[in-house]
């Protein structure tokens, strides 16, 4: 029991030093420009992801329960359920866009369409 | 067939802590839609401001360290209650509230600047996302600091029993599911606002 609760202890600890670390570390990356355009949109997602993680497993302490896993089994579908949404709309956003808000001679050329 | 030996039986809290744990899968989805909405809008200004020009990044790293570390505190109550040490959970309780109060009074604030200066919800579709979108966190947060006086409350009245246990553990789930939130409004929204 003693033992037990001063694992979960040192777990806490790690999870916040990581994250003021990743908290940190993304704040210079995007204040100071290191990387531009999409470069940094990327570095941006890969921290927000890492330290999402972290709280997940050192905080939430996702995936640490014993064997019929519905915590997880849960976390998965609500996963599958948010790419699915995000995913979705973003893409059908950015296609009507293409579509509809752009220049017509623009999408023609694009799209090989001659008169 | 040893499937149902007594350890593999679901307790009470276990079934209470599934239950809350559906629940914050749900509450993902609400936020899914929502970020989802603010990607789509984020560049529909209206001739307005964007995020470069609102956005005091300074201020926002605070507020961020700020919950980080409630929620932090947060844990650090869950163990001294479980550990029995009444009076740590208590302080650690306490400084959990004051720093998610600070929260929020921070974000009160600058939703007053913006609103002032005439950059309210109105302004463009790009504002009425972010406003939807951090407002609904920090209507999370409310909701949050409520239930933590409900929660002293009860402490203060009953003292540690089973089911102030129970809930102060569902708390803390709750808390630290609003920190992992607020590092993706964190990231999607003010850092890549101004960048």
């Amino acid at each position: 029991m003693n033992k037990e609760s001063h694992s979960s202890l040192s777990s806490y600890l790690l999870g916040f030093m990581l994250s003021l670390l990743l908290t940190g570390t993304v704040y210079i990356v995007a204040t100071r420009h290191l990387f531009d355009g999409g470069g940094l949109v990327l570095v941006i997602m890969i921290l927000a992801l890492a330290q999402a993680l972290t709280q997940l497993m050192l905080f939430l302490h996702l995936g640490q329960e014993t064997k019929p896993r519905w915590k997880l089994g849960v976390f998965l579908f609500m996963l599958m359920v948010l790419l699915i949404l995000v995913g979705g709309s973003l893409w059908i956003m950015q296609n009507l866009n293409y579509n509809m808000a752009m220049p017509a001679t623009d999408t023609m050329k694009d799209e090989r369409i001659y008169r | 067939m040893n499937s149902l030996a007594s350890d593999q039986v679901m307790t009470k809290n276990d079934k209470t802590v599934l239950g809350f744990w559906i629940y914050l899968m749900t509450d993902v989805i609400l936020f899914a839609t929502l970020f989802a909405t603010y990607a789509v809008l984020r560049n529909n200004t209206f001739g307005g401001p964007s995020g470069k020009d609102l956005f005091n990044m300074p201020f926002v790293l605070t507020e961020t360290l700020i919950l980080l570390t409630s929620s932090f505190v947060c844990g650090l109550s869950v163990l001294a209650a479980r550990r029995g040490s009444k009076n740590q959970a208590q302080m650690w309780l306490s400084l959990t509230f004051l720093l998610g109060m600070v929260f929020i009074l921070m974000e009160i604030s600058e939703f007053h600047r913006l609103i002032v200066d005439g950059n309210s919800w109105q302004r463009s579709g790009f504002l009425s996302a972010f406003f939807t979108l951090v407002g609904t966190h920090g209507a999370h947060i409310t909701v949050g600091l409520i239930w933590l006086v409900v929660l002293r409350w009860q402490m203060f009245t009953k003292g540690f029993t089973d089911s102030t246990l129970r809930r102060l553990t569902l708390f803390s789930l709750f808390w630290h599911f609003l920190d992992v939130v607020w590092i993706f409004i964190f990231s999607i929204v003010y850092l890549m606002g101004v960048a």
